[in-house]
């Protein structure tokens, strides 16, 4: 008899958690993402409609003095700029999830992809800023274009 | 010769239609938002720069794109509330229909609480 051939040992069986995947869990992070902000947009968002468009005039009174009366609370600050960020995110992971469906090729997700951040990053960052910058009454303009508050 | 099963196009009826609704609705709202954050910031140039612009939007055309805004997201949010219930709630699955005209239902009821008040806003007079 000769030297027994080396068998290799059977592959083991998965142990919980030490299964190892080369992408992490940031899909399942997106996942739960989508769900936790999803209920507190149809919160954020339908108090947002429900202020604009129907308490008061509605849609009619929506104007400068409209924007700067509200931006006046810091409840409103707070609000809008929580919508922005989390609404951006939401959207731009479902329309991340829509072009890895429909776009097959590489090069067309990777392009749809790189306008799809730009966008995000624009939209995002444009918003935060005019939210934290605003001024309600700027030097030179009309007091009928603005918020009562100004010229008391 | 077999001949191939007629209708070999995956008919998914409730939950496949309503995925494809909340696509749909979903990539809808997301345009609009991106066209409203670059409106709304105009406030930071002038007030009469953004009364102007969104001056443009106080007409019926934009009235009636602005109540078919508001029905996609009413959608788009009592099905993602639905699409919650179906991966969380041990029931979910087994409901997923029935949730289904649960949220036409409760779309319907909230639309018709919101429309008229829209719609006298476009429409009506001073």
């Amino acid at each position: 008899m000769t030297a027994a051939t080396p068998i290799p040992a059977p592959r083991s069986p998965r142990a919980g958690t030490s299964r190892r995947t080369t992408r992490g869990n940031a899909e399942l992070y997106g996942w739960i993402f989508m769900r936790v902000s999803g209920v507190v947009l149809v919160v954020l968002i339908f108090g947002h409609l429900f202020t604009n468009l129907i308490a008061g005039q509605g849609i009619k009174a929506v104007d400068f003095g409209f924007v700067a009366g509200k931006w006046a609370s810091p409840l409103w600050q707070v609000w809008d700029l929580l919508m922005l960020w989390l609404a951006m995110i939401h959207g731009s992971n479902g329309v991340r999830t829509i072009i890895n469906d429909y776009a097959e090729r590489d090069h067309t997700r990777l392009v749809l992809k790189v306008v799809l951040v730009a966008a995000f990053v624009i939209t995002v960052v444009l918003g935060t800023l005019v939210i934290f910058t605003f001024d309600p009454c700027p030097a030179g303009s009309p007091t009928d274009l603005l918020p009562s508050f100004c010229s008391a | 010769m077999p001949t191939a099963p007629a209708g070999t196009l995956y008919r998914g009826r409730e939950g496949m239609w309503s995925w494809v609704a909340h696509r749909v609705t979903g990539v809808l709202i997301f345009f609009f938002l991106l066209v409203h954050v670059l409106d709304t910031s105009l406030v930071r140039i002038s007030p009469e720069t953004y009364n102007a612009v969104i001056g443009t939007y106080k007409n019926p055309v934009m009235g009636l794109g602005e109540a078919g805004l508001v029905a996609a997201i009413v959608f788009h949010a009592f099905n993602g509330i639905r699409i919650i219930l179906v991966d969380f709630w041990a029931k979910g699955p087994k409901y997923q229909r029935v949730m289904l005209w649960i949220v036409i239902g409760l779309f319907v009821v909230t639309m018709a609480g919101f429309l008229p008040r829209h719609l006298m806003n476009v429409f009506g007079g001073e």
